[in-house]
């Protein structure tokens, strides 16, 4: 305990308090998460049209998501929304938009690259046998896509809840912040609370990553056979 | 056809970052340290653009009484000026002051955790009315906050490992010394000594994660924060005690706040004379820094 500086846990309200800055860090993942999956796979759609608009609009937008920094976005959109615009969004509706805008392009990437690997003869003979466009894709399309879509979101998905670590440079306490303050305020102390509490905000986002790997991994086998 | 679409798209994606990174050097440059030589034209430019809303960027003093309630930006991991105890109350040096000047405004106290490289940020936009994060009073900030009357002296100080102290900024040769962005350290030394490597990290925490961890040769940083360090974990020693200039730690507020820094300025002094940051230095800085720095770091504001 002493060693791992784990002590430093049972002081007052600190493990409850490192819980609440968890639960701040997967509310806002989560409805990120929700937001990125629903509009994300309308994007996904919208960048498989043969429209060269379309295109270039999905492009640009994509690349955007790829290549700016999440940590940029979110000073662009806290700090820059307010210096520009004159318009006060706070910090937790800053990081839900960005993380949003992120995991819409990406999503919608990976919808795209689900709905591409449908091989076209798949389209063709569903065509052939009658089929509308609509009756295409939620009979034949779409089902196989999100099949092998899972893998990948999930991944997503992962990656979105462990970055909400970037949003307390805007001042968001949640649960990194929470323990580097309580590493802070006990290092003469506890030095070693470093370890210690580094190690438990490891265990807390394994936990909370663990089980959607699991309801993955599920999913797959379910709808392999 | 298909070659023709892909450049298209790519003209536009380029002409669309450019003017994603022109907004982005916008709002950035503000907020680094940038150089001094465009010191003044900066400082116009954001006169300007805080007179074009000048209601909007910050509250005056009525607004916040109005409101009942103050916003303070105060750092949230750094022991013993700001941090947040095991009940999760906010305290330290810096938070005894913010809560006597809401106690005598009569208003509600918000903290908003900030880091050493949002502080002028957070002001420049009016997110918090008041900065009390152990913010060191320089030209280049002034030109961007507005200062009140300072209540710490600082000077910046240098630690290193005890099996390789170093004594001058010579010594340091082709080793890296970790800096976090945003702090007077790294502006001195950017402009002084720039042959030597900066290592830079975001965060107080980081930086002293990897200083423990030995990257880097040492440690440049306010010298209260480097004693302190030092006094407080073995095999640190404080080489350099005072590099550059002596500075001053003072309260910010919004460029152009003018109601609310005279009343600061004017509370300040009444606390000055009923010795309050003694107070307050006996209350939270003791601990850490012993007696012997009492009458060097503690400054009472008078008129």
């Amino acid at each position: 305990m002493e060693l791992l500086g784990l002590d430093v846990l049972f002081k007052g309200s600190n493990a409850m308090r490192l819980l609440q800055g968890l639960g701040i860090a997967v509310e806002i993942s989560i409805i990120s998460v929700v937001i990125s999956l629903i509009l994300g796979m309308l994007f996904g759609i919208f960048m498989t049209w043969k429209n060269p608009v379309a295109k270039v609009i999905s492009r640009i937008y994509l690349e955007i998501v790829r290549i700016m920094p999440q940590l940029v976005l979110l000073f662009i959109v806290f700090f820059g929304a307010t210096r520009a615009l004159n318009i006060n969004i706070s910090a937790e509706l800053s990081s839900i938009i960005v993380f949003s805008f992120w995991g819409v392009g990406e999503m919608g990437d990976l919808v795209r690259g689900s709905l591409e690997s449908i091989p076209k003869h798949q389209y063709e003979s569903a065509a052939a046998l009658g089929m509308t466009k609509g009756q295409i894709y939620y009979h034949i399309v779409i089902p196989q896509a999100v099949r092998r879509l899972i893998p990948m979101s999930i991944n997503l998905v992962t990656r979105m809840i462990k970055t909400t670590s970037l949003i307390l440079m805007i001042g968001v306490v949640e649960v990194m912040k929470v323990g580097q303050q309580i590493i802070e305020a006990n290092r003469m102390a506890s030095p070693n609370a470093v370890f210690g509490i580094y190690g438990i905000i490891l265990l807390l986002y394994f936990l909370v990553c663990w089980p959607i790997s699991m309801l993955a991994r599920h999913l797959e086998k379910k709808w392999s056979n | 056809m298909k070659k023709k679409l892909l450049g298209i798209a790519a003209v536009a994606a380029a002409l669309a970052l450019a003017a994603f990174v022109l907004v982005g050097c916008g709002s950035s440059s503000s907020s680094a340290a940038s150089s001094s030589a465009s010191g003044s034209g900066s400082a116009e430019s954001s006169a300007a653009s805080s007179g074009a809303s000048a209601s909007g960027v910050f509250r005056t003093l009525d607004e916040i009484k109005a409101s009942g309630k103050i916003v303070i930006g105060v750092f949230s991991d750094k022991h013993p000026f700001g941090y947040v105890d095991e009940g999760g109350e906010y305290a330290g040096y810096d938070v005894e002051l913010a809560n006597r000047l809401a106690k005598d405004l009569g208003v509600e106290v918000e903290f908003v955790s900030t880091e050493a490289a949002n502080r002028v940020e957070y002001l420049e936009t009016g997110k918090v009315d008041v900065i009390l994060a152990n913010f060191t009073v320089t030209d280049e900030r002034a030109q961007k906050v507005d200062f009140c009357d300072a209540y710490m002296n600082v000077a910046l100080g240098v630690v290193s490992h005890n099996d390789k102290v170093i004594k001058s900024l010579d010594e340091i040769g082709d080793g890296e010394v970790i800096v976090i962005t945003g702090t007077t350290a790294e502006t001195y030394l950017t402009e002084n000594n720039p042959e030597i490597k900066l290592k830079k990290f975001e965060t107080y925490a980081n930086a002293k994660t990897a200083f423990e961890n030995k990257e880097g040769v040492a440690w440049a940083n306010d010298n209260t924060e480097v004693i302190a360090f030092a006094n407080a974990a073995e095999g640190y020693t404080v080489g350099i005690e005072e590099l550059g200039s002596l500075d001053t730690i003072a309260p910010a507020v919004s460029k152009g706040n003018t109601t609310l820094r005279d009343w600061i300025n004017e509370d300040m002094e009444k606390l000055g004379a009923e010795k309050f940051f003694h107070a307050a230095y006996e209350k939270t800085l003791m601990d850490v820094y012993g007696a012997d720095y009492e009458e060097t770091l503690v400054v009472e504001p008078s008129k």
